[in-house]
Parts: structure tokens; sequence; C-alpha cells
């Protein structure tokens, strides 16, 4: 208990360093959003009057109190480029980024645990060989260029889908998960790749372990030892990869979002960077790194509760 | 070097990086046709032994642009690996040697930026910096200075209670000395891995930064920027497209296997 209770305070003052230093971030970068927002309608009276109603008056460190308390209570300031609450330029998006990673790092789980043990398996084996040298062409391939060949191949030859013409999950659930598929595995592929990669070194090296002997003498077979004794142990560090990994395929919507069109969080922040409408991207920025570091921790939880050795060194 | 030649993985990497660095270094000087040139007559053609991999929009030969761009994104990347690597051999060599709190703070500070997903930290960077190539190089330049620096101190840590250095202690030799002179040349295998896995992060980063638009603006070469062009003729010019890609894995995987042949991860 004293375990947990010790990540949960290292996680509060994580998630308020984040957030202090997201905002400082966001507050060096010079310019004055005011000019931008009135454009011809700018007069002095009128910028200052903006600036009292956008929050950009004051100690620094009371606008960073006032910031948080508004990302708390969901009013996390107003948005430059569209002029109306960050919230509302942000609605909907998060549901699309959440699915995708989600559906993401579902596939990276199905995709590279049979794989890993089954390398492990048939090792020594021709079989072992071609999928290794297969995966290790797959670690490489950037998940926006399997994105691009995906919409080449199953979107414009097969026409599976209609690249681009994503419909909202509440519109009609079935279609979005059909069209959020493909950027799924463009994703996960990759990762599943190097989760694979991990899992069969972690059960060679359980395999060489005395127990396994044992096991073996006791007249079991490859796959009864792998299965009962040998898989238990090796899938403690994959566990904790997994679990930190979700962060990773929230990263990788960012990118494939892009290419796949969806209308994300990842989107809105490339082009809230590109109209430096800072409200909305540093909102996303401190969402995003809230679930990177909430991520961690409980997969820092999870490893201690499925392996007490964690804990009691 | 001849350790590193019994392993497959390093020797396939070093076949790959070699023909890669090979044909960028040409490319530098020569390219069979001038990357920007338009032709008319000849535009969106298919893979020919004139163009060998085809032309695009505007009958640009789209084998020389790739050539371009992987030079442009190489040496981007070695830029990136250079900062990083100074800078992470500075402050992990003192924090490594001296120890102390301030080794403390700043290996808790390489934790926590080492949680986070690289590509977020980037955005922010350039955000902050502004898009362009010097500011790519410069925002994951910085980002890659953690990983670098938690390996030298790492392994000057491990150098530090050896008896060399205790003999060259006994000898008189000062701090710095002993560090640069004694103890650097003695984790260069261990820095030769983690340079090679930088390059291979430092493309992949790139190539996303550049393809989402946020990194090496047009009229600058990168292969990431390639990518995001090719995409728009996906349809009528799928061979851009698609060696543009392949250009990008053959610099990854190469790397890649480099890495683990030297015995990283």
């Amino acid at each position: 208990m004293s375990y947990v209770l010790k990540k949960t305070g290292v996680l509060l003052i994580s998630l308020v360093l984040i957030s202090l230093l997201t905002f400082l971030a966001f507050q060096v970068i010079p310019g004055d959003p005011t000019t931008k927002i009135l454009g011809t309608d700018y007069t002095p009276e009128r910028a200052e009057a903006l600036r009292e109603q956008l929050g950009l008056k004051g100690n620094i460190f009371v606008r960073y109190f006032q910031w948080l308390r508004g990302l708390l209570h969901g009013e996390p300031g107003i948005s430059y480029s569209y002029f109306m609450p960050v919230k509302d330029v942000m609605a909907g998006k998060m549901q699309v980024t959440a699915i995708l990673s989600i559906l993401s790092w579902l596939l990276v789980m199905l995709f590279s645990i049979p794989l890993g043990i089954i390398l492990a398996r048939f090792q020594g084996s021709h079989l072992e060989r071609t999928g290794i040298v297969v995966n290790q062409v797959f670690m490489a391939v950037p998940p926006f260029f399997l994105g691009i060949l995906f919409t080449y191949l199953f979107g414009l030859l097969l026409r599976w889908f209609t690249p681009g013409s994503y419909v909202s999950y509440a519109d009609d659930p079935a279609k979005a998960l059909a069209y959020m598929l493909f950027p799924a595995l463009a994703i996960s592929i990759p990762k599943a790749a190097k989760t694979a990669k991990l899992l069969r070194s972690s059960i060679l090296s359980e395999m060489n372990k005395d127990y396994v002997r044992t096991a073996y003498s006791r007249g079991n077979s490859r796959w009864a030892v792998l299965r009962d004794h040998v898989l238990r142990n090796a899938m403690l560090p994959v566990i904790t990869y997994l679990a930190m990994s979700l962060a990773d395929t929230v990263a990788g919507s960012i990118i494939v979002e892009q290419v796949f069109a969806l209308p994300g969080l990842g989107r809105l922040l490339l082009s809230s960077i590109g109209n430096r409408d800072f409200p909305v991207a540093q909102c996303i920025v401190v969402i995003i790194a809230f679930i990177v570091v909430f991520m961690n921790y409980l997969a820092d939880i999870v490893t201690q509760y499925i392996d007490p050795r964690v804990r009691l060194s | 070097m001849k350790q590193y030649l019994k392993n497959r993985n390093f020797r396939s990497g070093l076949l790959i990086t070699g023909i890669m660095i090979v044909i960028i270094l040409i490319g530098l000087l020569w390219t069979p046709y001038d990357p920007n040139a338009m032709d008319g007559s000849a535009k969106m053609q298919g893979p020919s032994f004139a163009h060998l991999f085809g032309t695009d929009n505007f009958g640009r030969d789209i084998f020389s642009r790739v050539v371009q761009g992987a030079g442009a994104t190489f040496l981007i990347a070695a830029a990136t690996v250079a900062i990083g690597l100074a800078v992470g051999l500075l402050i992990g060599g003192l924090t490594g040697y001296y120890g102390g709190w301030l080794d403390e703070v700043l290996m808790r500070v390489t934790d926590s930026i080492l949680a986070f997903p690289s590509i977020l930290l980037a955005l922010v960077l350039i955000a902050i910096l502004g898009k362009g190539k010097y500011n790519i190089i410069i925002a994951l330049g910085l980002l890659f200075i953690p990983s670098f620096a938690r390996i030298v101190r790492t392994e000057v840590a491990k150098q530090k209670n050896t008896d060399y250095v205790r003999n060259a202690k006994l000898m008189g030799a000062g701090g710095m000395r002993i560090l640069f002179i004694h103890i650097m040349p003695n984790i260069v295998p261990v820095l030769l891995s983690s340079v090679a896995i930088g390059f291979n992060n430092a493309v992949l980063s790139e190539a996303s930064m550049s393809y989402l638009g946020m990194g090496v603006q047009p009229p600058d070469p990168s292969l990431g920027r390639l990518l995001s062009e090719a995409q728009g003729y996906l349809f009528s010019a799928p061979w851009y497209a698609l060696f543009t890609g392949l250009a990008i894995i053959l610099l990854i995987l190469g790397f890649g296997l480099l890495s683990e042949g030297m015995g990283g991860e």
C-alpha cells in the first residue's frame, strides 16, 4: 500500500510540474495575440480590453494558477484563431484520438504476443529466421509511411475504404471503426514488431534457467514448459512495456491522423501550432502529457501487483 | 571491429548503411538529373531506364530528388546526433564522475524527459522556435541530449572504480584528465552503438516532423517533406511515395541493425 501511496505522490507532483513547464514553455514565445485577433479593428483600447478578457494581464504565476484552475474546471482558455472557448474547439476531437489509440494498442497486443511466442517456440528453425528478418524490417517502417501504403493499397486500389471520408463515431460507430482500422494498423504494426522481439528475447532468456531444466526433466514437452512455466515469468517485462506503450500509440496517432485526415487531437495540435493558436496547443500538449504520465503510473502499479519483487526491491 | 564483423546483424547493417552513405556522398556532387529541373514532356512517368524511380508532376527526376532528400535527412540526423552526443558527453561525464546531488537531480530530469514521446516534445520546441531546417536540428539535438547523457553517465560511473583509474589518480592526474583522457576512450564501444541508434531515431524524427510540415520547409529538400509531397500524387504516381518511403526505411533499418550488432538494444 505504501508503494502505491508513494507512486501516487510522485504522480501528483509530476502533474503539477508538467502543467507548470508547459505553461511556461508557451509563455516564452514572443508575439502579441491581440494584433492577430483584432486585425484591422486594432486600437490600443480594444487590445487592452482583449488582454483582460484572455487573461494575459498580471503576474505570470497568477496567470498560471488561473489557467490551471480553468483547466481543472474544463475551461482551459480562449482560442486565438476561432475566438471561442478552447473546450468548444476541442469538442469531439479527443474521442477520435482516444478510440484510435486504444484500438491500436489492442492490435499491438493481438499481434505481438502470439508472434513472440511462436518465434521463441520455433527457435533455430527456418520459420524463426525468416520471421526475425521480416520483424526487423517492420520495426524500421515509419507508421506514417505504412499509413500511406495502406491508403494506396486498401483505399485506392482495393477500394475497401475511401481515404478522407471519416464519419464521426457518434453518427455511425460501425463505419467509424471500420475506417479507423487502417490507421490503427499503421500505428500498431511497427510497435507490435518491437514488442514481439522483446517477448521473444524475454522467453529465450527464461529458457536457460534452472526451473526450466527441471520442468523438462519431468518429461514436459516444449509447449507445456512454455505455457505452464516460462510464459508467466517472461511476460513480466512485456506487460510493463505494453502498459507504457499506450502512451506511444497516442503519440503515434498525432502523426497518423494527418495521413488519414482524421479529425483528432493530433491534427488540431498541428494546425494550432501552424496558426500560432497557443491556448489550444498548450491544452492539447498538457492533456497528452497527463495521459503519458498517468499510463506510466498505471504500469508501475500493475507491475508491482503481478510481481511483488518490484515493490520489495 | 573484427568481433563485430562476426555478427550477422552488424554485417547487414554495415552493408545497407554503407550503400546508402555512398549513394548520398555521390549525390552531394552529382545526380543523374538536376533534382529541381522540370521537364514538361516527361510528367508523371513510371520508373524506366531514363528515370530510375520515374518522374513527378513537374517532370522532375524522382531518383535525383530522393538522393538529394536522403542527403539532407542524413546531414540533419548527423548534426542532431552531434549536438546530443557532445552535450551528453559533457553532462553525463561530469555527473557520472563526480556524482553528488547534481547527478541525482539531472538523472531524475533525464528520466522524466525520456518518459515522453519525443514527437510531442519536438512539436512543443518547434512551436517555440518556429519551423525550418536549422530549428529542427536544434529541437531534435536538444531532445537527444538526455539519452546520451544517461548512457555516458552509467558507463563513466562503472569505470570510476577500476584499477586503471585508481592508478591514474595515484600518479596525480586531475579529474578532468582522468575523465577525458583515461575513461572516455574506454566507453567508445558502448557509445558507437548508441550513436547508431541515435541516427536511427534522428532519421525517423526528421522524416516524421517534416512530413507533418513542422520540420524542413520548401524549397529545402528532405525525405519527410518529399513524402508529404508524394502523398498528393498517390493515385497518379504511386512510385513517388514508394521509393521515398523505401529510402527512409533503408536508412532506419541500416542504423538499427548496426546498433544491434554492436550490442545495443
